[in-house]
């Protein structure tokens, strides 16, 4: 069942993802080789706190962290550890937020120190894969037509698109209806609605599509080991355009 | 964080139980209980043991499962 939000919900989205948006550019100024992903996990979860939020992954499913560090061949959910971040890796931070009863999640891959020409053009090719899906997020349009517009869009340029994850509702629970996948055919799939909010995270890969479950129970690699890329916005469905609630410009002009 | 989309399996009929569910033994060898989606119902389309099937099961419970499509 698709909850559509009201106004007061979307205003609440919105403050939940400007303070993960926030977290996130915190944690990008400090990363750099030499520091572990349990610092920056430490840094996020007393930034979330300090602006009177609590982590929306701590707990959620057993999961222990605050973030979600995903190094290199990592797609999604690595735990943040001892691990000391290397120039020329690539660490995608998945962050989620709590707050006055409503949830907010987004990501971003961050380049730790200079990185490979072919590792930029992935980054690159991730984030506008999902300005492209978001210029589909509007009203009357289906949630096929945002995963057609990824798809297209990166297999276009040789790298692939992990199913078995996908985007997901947002609201009062951290995963809601609809599931958003990032691949899909044109006129397919759940028809959105003005006030939907949905949250876009296109998964790529270098290499092959295909991926598989740590013994953990949660980080998932890509079967050949290549890198992979992770961008996420909450984006509320509109008429026309999409409302994006959470953005990456406190995390650009840091640059 | 991404959240797991539902897997798609094939499938055997193995046994009919009541309200339109059945025992479904998977490509892999496990056993669950699937029942008849409503696409089928809605269709009229017939289910009988010895039939091959697809399965929708969500990742978060791996026991049960909902039968959409039957290969003819």
């Amino acid at each position: 069942m698709i909850k559509i939000k009201t106004e007061e919900e979307i205003e609440l989205l919105r403050e939940n993802a400007i303070i993960v948006s926030k977290t996130l550019a915190e944690v990008g100024r400090h990363i750099a080789p030499g520091v572990t992903t349990l610092e920056l996990d430490k840094i996020a979860e007393e930034f979330i706190r300090d602006h009177g939020a609590v982590p929306g992954f701590l707990g959620y499913g057993g999961f222990p962290y605050t973030l979600c560090m995903s190094v290199n061949e990592t797609v999604v959910h690595g735990f943040p550890s001892d691990y000391r971040l290397q120039e020329g890796d690539i660490v995608s931070v998945d962050c989620g937020t709590t707050y006055k009863g409503l949830n907010g999640d987004s990501a971003y891959t961050f380049a730790v120190g200079q990185i490979s020409a072919e590792d930029q053009a992935l980054l690159d090719a991730t984030k506008a894969s999902l300005y492209k899906g978001i210029e589909h997020a509007v009203a009357g349009a289906r949630v096929g037509d945002i995963g057609y517009a990824i798809q297209s869009y990166t297999e276009a340029l040789g790298y692939s698109v992990v199913r078995e994850l996908v985007g997901h509702g947002i609201g009062h629970h951290l995963h809601e209806s609809p599931e958003v996948p990032n691949y899909g055919r044109r006129g397919h799939g759940v028809k959105l609605s003005e006030n939907m909010v949905i949250c876009i995270e296109p998964m790529i890969n270098q290499g092959v599509k295909d991926v598989y479950l740590d013994d953990n129970g949660w980080a998932v690699y890509t079967a050949d080991h290549k890198k992979s890329a992770h961008f996420e916005l909450t984006v509320a469905v509109k008429k026309g355009a999409a409302d994006v609630l959470s953005t990456f410009a406190f995390i650009e002009n840091n640059k | 964080m991404p959240k797991q989309s539902s897997i798609e399996k094939e499938g055997t009929i193995i046994e009919a139980l009541s309200n339109a569910m059945f025992r479904v033994e998977l490509d892999n060898g496990h056993v669950i209980i699937a029942h008849i989606s409503g696409k089928m119902r809605m269709h009229y389309i017939r289910i009988l043991p010895g039939d091959k099937v697809k399965v929708e099961m969500s990742p978060y419970d791996l026991t049960k499962g909902r039968i959409s499509f039957r290969y003819k």
